[in-house]
């Protein structure tokens, strides 16, 4: 026990002089995933904006031929630019991009609506760009109320009730709650946190195995009257500390972004302050033991640092796969579900931002499940440890 | 006192060592010479117990390196061929921790490093981090990191491997210290000049195998031979190469 713990010491003391493993488990793994988060959210909510708070723009051609219209559209708040754009024009404008969206009246526009027959109007947009499609939609809402209210206003003055050409209302009710809104969003926050405790491990699992090797003192180590699962054990029991600070840090820099990026103007509100990060730090717990562990098995096996650094990089991508899964079958958490880990820990978080209740049993077996399968593989790290193949 | 007892060891379908036999006895200097890829570092690393013979016994003081291997071990200090040392610790830190991992407490800890540091000549860089050390303060920081424990025995794979003139001097000086403190020191070269000035007995393998334990002196004898070069010659025949 006294081997170990002198391990620990010595590798902690190590790494943390080294410049590579701050960088990596102080400061891009745990910061990585909440600045990334905080711009796109404020990304979003600036599209957002635009899509609610900004007055619609479109640019009107033929205006004179349609005053009824014209005045409709001003009445709903839309910006009208007049120009005198043939069809051919408004098309090749568009297209370069000068103009988003044009709305031409044609010159039998007048004739057509005084006969009461369907009097056309061309709305030039671009699909492919997304703003485009959405200022032509919303134009094309506002036109359809135009073209309603003149139908009943003609049925009206016909005597007939405007309601018989109604025969379906639709009412929309949206059961998204403003939590469970956010989820959509939040939902990848959890594989960055996931992210942010493997990335704190990295280098000090590749320095302490594939780095001892490389570095030639591993020989002389391997000769000391010390078990070889007192060197593994300090070695995992190190990862696991840098792992612990890189999930603290990265917790704080997610609760910091939270408070500054205000998510209710996103119709969204998520359940995550100091309190949270602590319950998710205890979620995450079990996750750091497993992750050391697997890290430096895997880096056990390799003979150069930069040999581990190719293993254990695509390893960082373990935990999404559980994770991608639920997300295409989304997945609901079910207490089968809490064996697997990374997914379970994803679960829980989840649970824990929608407000959910989450059951104590399914707690305990997330952590048990992780937690043994830890144990399998220090297990199996002491054992390739006790090899002779270790001395490569 | 180290003994090898009928040591095998293959790899695959190569037999590395084959039924190899000596004693390094106390308060003398063994050399084991013999060519590259002879055989030498394997039949180290099977006394010092990070190889495990497929046949035979290794001991350290009469205990059995792979029965009794840590109380084995504790009698040994071992400076493999490979001598790595921690760079973003410095030169005490990493004699510090081997010493704890030896188990050695930390009050004579402070005071067997000051004696080490002392003998070796290490004034200058104990406390600087070993990133950018010298091959021979390297060596000196490796050395004093496996006499750290006051072993009884020292095993030292290929010591003067890359040090200069100097350096070689300062180990020479060493290893005749250790001795006259009634050490057992084994060291393994394929220089010959370096184990006839300063070994008391060698051992010469080839191709895995023993081919002449004796005293320098009895060599010479043997052979007839005029200089103590010939007389390796004729041992060797043209078996293996050595410089």
């Amino acid at each position: 026990m006294h081997a170990l713990f002198t391990v620990f010491g010595k590798e902690f003391l190590e790494n943390l002089r080294d410049r590579r493993t701050l960088l990596s488990a102080l400061l891009f793994g745990p910061l990585f995933g909440p600045l990334l988060f905080g711009l796109m959210v404020s990304r979003m909510l600036n599209q957002s904006v635009v899509e609610s708070d900004e007055p619609l723009r479109l640019i009107l051609s033929g205006g004179e031929l349609a005053p009824g219209l014209t005045r409709y559209l001003e009445s709903q708040g839309v910006k009208l630019t007049l120009e005198n754009l043939s069809e051919t024009e408004a098309r090749a404008a568009v297209h370069a991009g000068r103009a988003q969206v044009v709305l031409i009246i044609p010159k039998e526009f007048a004739a057509r609506f005084i006969a009461a027959t369907p009097a056309p109007v061309l709305l030039v947009a671009d699909s492919t760009d997304s703003q485009t499609r959405k200022i032509a939609d919303r134009a094309r809402i506002i036109l359809g109320g135009y073209a309603s209210s003149i139908a009943q206003l003609r049925l009206q003055a016909r005597g007939v009730n405007p309601l018989l050409a109604v025969p379906v209302a639709v009412n929309d009710v949206d059961v998204a709650t403003p939590t469970g809104r956010a989820v959509v969003v939040l939902g990848f926050m959890t594989y960055f946190v996931l992210f942010a405790v493997l990335m704190g491990g990295l280098y000090l699992a590749i320095d302490s195995t594939a780095g001892e090797r490389e570095r030639g003192s591993l020989e002389a180590l391997l000769s000391l009257p010390v078990p070889r699962s007192s060197l593994v054990g300090g070695k995992i029991l190190a990862t696991c500390a840098y792992m612990c600070i890189s999930l603290a840090l990265s917790l704080t820099a997610f609760v910091c972004v939270f408070r500054f990026v205000p998510l209710e103007r996103l119709g969204m509100s998520a359940n995550l302050n100091s309190g949270t990060a602590l319950i998710f730090f205890a979620i995450c717990l079990p996750f750091v033991p497993l992750g050391a562990a697997l890290m430096t098995f895997v880096a056990s096996f390799t003979r150069s640092y930069r040999e581990a650094q190719t293993y254990l990089t695509a390893v960082l991508l373990v935990p999404t796969l559980p994770i991608a899964f639920a997300s295409i079958y989304s997945l609901k958490t079910r207490s089968a579900l809490m064996f697997i880990p990374s997914l379970s820990q994803h679960l829980l978080m989840t649970s824990v931002l929608k407000d959910e209740p989450i059951a104590a049993l399914d707690v305990w077996v997330s952590a048990a499940a992780s937690l043994a399968a830890a144990l399998v593989l220090m297990v199996l790290t002491a054992r390739h440890w006790r090899r002779e193949t270790m001395l490569g | 006192m180290i003994e090898a007892e009928n040591l095998s060891k293959r790899f695959g379908a190569v037999e590395a060592v084959r039924d190899v036999s000596f004693v390094a006895r106390d308060g003398e200097i063994t050399g084991i010479l013999g060519a590259n890829g002879a055989g030498k570092s394997t039949c180290l690393r099977m006394l010092y117990g990070v190889l495990t013979p497929d046949g035979g016994q290794a001991r350290i003081d009469g205990m059995d390196i792979g029965g009794e291997t840590s109380k084995a071990r504790a009698h040994l200090g071992v400076l493999p061929h490979a001598a790595g040392l921690y760079g973003n610790l410095t030169a005490r830190e990493n004699i510090h921790y081997f010493g704890a991992l030896q188990g050695v407490r930390s009050e004579r800890l402070a005071s067997r490093t000051a004696e080490l540091v002392r003998i070796l000549g290490m004034e200058g860089f104990i406390e600087r981090r070993a990133k950018g050390f010298s091959q021979g303060q390297r060596i000196k920081t490796a050395l004093a990191r496996a006499l750290i424990h006051d072993p009884g025995n020292i095993v030292l794979d290929e010591p003067t491997n890359g040090l200069d003139v100097m350096a070689i001097r300062n180990l020479r000086e060493m290893l005749l210290a250790l001795k006259a403190q009634g050490r057992c020191v084994l060291f393994s070269s394929h220089v010959m000049q370096e184990v006839a000035a300063l070994c008391d007995r060698v051992v010469i393998i080839g191709h895995g195998r023993v081919l002449a334990d004796a005293t320098v002196q009895s060599i010479r004898e043997r052979s007839g031979a005029p200089t103590l070069e010939e007389a390796f010659l004729q041992v060797l025949g043209d078996s293996a190469g050595v410089s």
